[in-house]
């Protein structure tokens, strides 16, 4: 039949052109970050510069405050560093706790955690940047790194749902071995724990590396900016239309996270696939 | 104390000492600032005087004087209400048209969840910014269709309109969790009711959307509460400002201004909870009535 001979054909013609439309905005600022700068609005619809122009990429790198985007990549990298770690450490002994330990009003801490996950953080953003003013952290990495020791929601969830489908017959042969708990957290379960730990780790990754609201209100010397907040003045010093440096630094500053997208595709799209809540 | 009593207390003490991270940081970063919030949205504060008992002023305020507060409430609930169900509807059009076994499936799935992989950041809020400028692309094809071009930055309603696409565009997050509810709906099922002679359509709305509903109702929740939440686009796009005439002017960034601009935290406390109030109505209701339109598999199948 000439319909089953067409459709797969009909069908990734199809497919493929939505998909590139759908990137085509992505394609479009990667290579407006080759045009110079006056052309990029008046050629704006043709995708490929006439002229390729790599000069954009040394202009921007200079940043606009007398700090170059070396400074601010390594900012951004120290915060993401730190804040992974934390969360991940404190994440899985949370999850460990929940999902394998047996106490008093555990269900009720579990309630709550979940309670916290679907809190607007607006509710706490007002108390929470006065707590941290007193406290003197303002102008200091703590108050975006500091919380993530903590446990992230996200993340204990996550780690709930993975301990649960390991056997619990593991659990007792060890403890009939005379593993503690702790061990059995430390040997057992963790390492068992490694794609979640992964998935974690990436996620927390993307969202300390786009954050803006925090650096915004807690950093306010331009040596200690972030990637984002340098792009964001970028815009602000739109009167030197440097279109070409600016879009030059925004299509860097997406490289590690498409270089992390593609190297940790199957993690991200299970771990999204299972659970799911990022917005 | 019988040895029982005391492993139980054993037990308890080692389960506490896990979560122990867990319920420092509820009340440190949680629990605590909310009670302050809630104490500050009594109270006029600018962080440098004490904060000043004024009972229900903010809240007079807020809805009988404060204009910008109402059109924040209006562009926030015209963004939610129009962009969420959007979003949904295409992620759940794109993941049915990526349920197939072709072997592209993967390397497709990519391509439609790349936006929101890197949706979150400014980059992309920029590249928003000049897509829909004056002389920016979306105008160039407008123009090339014959339409008039569109002052994106001029007129309120467009720049809402511009908002609420970048929040469509980035539907992939939703579209994972739909099609991995897809998958789980078995073949034998949709084979069944071929054999019945079920049109397409007819399986869509008997078979493949009471079965997701449970996963539809996730997303809309999880979905409805961080749009309510948008910051960053609205932020960037409109340079701070919520312009043109309030029109970008989402309700976290007008908490932002008041709170960090104007230094009004009491009033920016006070509209969080209202806010946090209006959200936990919304989703109450999506829950109470959700009875009527989810459909669990085990309630009816035995």
């Amino acid at each position: 039949m000439a319909w089953k001979t067409f459709k797969w054909p009909i069908y990734h013609i199809l497919v493929a052109a939505l998909a590139l439309l759908m990137l085509y905005p992505v394609f479009w600022m990667l290579f407006s970050s080759f045009k110079e700068s006056r052309t990029i609005f008046v050629t704006a619809s043709s995708l490929f510069p006439t002229e390729w122009i790599w000069q954009n990429y040394v202009t921007g790198w200079k940043g606009t405050s007398g700090y170059n985007f070396g400074t601010y990549i390594l900012n951004s990298l120290t915060i993401v560093v730190i804040a992974t770690i934390g969360a991940v450490i404190s994440s899985s002994l949370i999850a460990f706790g929940f999902a394998r330990l047996k106490f008093k009003g555990r269900n009720i801490w579990f309630a709550l955690m979940m309670m916290t996950l679907m809190l607007p953080g607006d509710v706490v953003l007002v108390p929470q940047y006065i707590i941290f003013t007193k406290l003197g952290w303002v102008n200091t990495i703590l108050p975006l790194v500091v919380p993530s020791f903590f446990g992230m929601p996200f993340f204990i969830f996550l780690m709930v749902q993975f301990i649960r489908t390991i056997p619990a017959e593991l659990d007792e042969a060890a403890t009939i071995d005379g593993c503690g708990k702790f061990r059995l957290y430390f040997r057992i379960i963790l390492p068992l724990l490694k794609s979640s730990l992964a998935t974690a780790a990436i996620f927390s990754f993307y969202w300390k590396w786009e954050d803006l609201l925090g650096p915004v209100l807690y950093l306010n010397s331009p040596e200690k900016y972030t990637v984002s907040i340098a792009l964001k003045m970028f815009l602000d010093s739109e009167s030197a239309s440097n279109w070409g440096g600016m879009f030059a630094m925004s299509i860097l500053s997406l490289v590690p996270v498409i270089a992390v997208f593609f190297a940790f595709q199957k993690q991200i799209v299970q771990g999204m696939s299972t659970s799911g809540l990022k917005g | 104390m019988s040895l029982r009593n005391h492993q139980s207390l054993r037990a308890n003490m080692t389960g506490y000492a896990f979560i122990s991270p867990f319920i420092v940081g509820f009340l440190a970063f949680t629990l605590i600032p909310m009670f302050i919030s809630l104490y500050l949205s009594f109270t006029s504060y600018n962080l440098f005087t004490p904060p000043k008992w004024i009972g229900l002023g903010n809240f007079e305020k807020m809805f009988t004087s404060d204009p910008k507060y109402w059109n924040s409430i209006r562009v926030t609930f015209t963004y939610v209400l129009v962009g969420v169900p959007l979003r949904l509807i295409f992620a759940l059009f794109v993941a049915m048209i990526l349920n197939t076994k072709s072997r592209m499936v993967g390397t497709y799935r990519t391509m439609y969840y790349l936006p929101s992989i890197i949706g979150g950041s400014v980059a992309v809020s920029i590249m928003w910014r000049n897509i829909f400028s004056n002389d920016g692309i979306v105008n160039s094809l407008l123009s090339a269709l014959g339409a008039t071009p569109v002052k994106w930055f001029g007129d309120p309603n467009a720049s809402l309109t511009m908002l609420i696409t970048l929040s469509v565009w980035q539907f992939g997050s939703s579209m994972l969790i739909f099609l991995a509810g897809l998958k789980n709906i078995s073949v034998e099922m949709y084979e069944a009711s071929s054999v019945d002679g079920a049109s397409p359509v007819r399986k869509f709305f008997s078979i493949t959307l009471p079965l997701l509903s449970p996963i539809i109702l996730f997303n809309l929740i999880m979905q409805t509460i961080s749009a309510f939440m948008t910051f960053v686009p609205a932020y960037v796009i409109s340079k701070g400002e919520g312009g043109p005439m309030d029109g970008t002017m989402l309700h976290s960034l007008y908490l932002f201004r008041q709170a960090f601009m104007f230094s009004n935290m009491g009033y920016a406390a006070a509209m969080a909870w209202v806010m946090l109030i209006m959200i936990a109505i919304l989703t109450a209701i999506l829950f109470l009535t959700s009875k009527y339109w989810v459909f669990y598999e085990t309630e009816k199948g035995r």
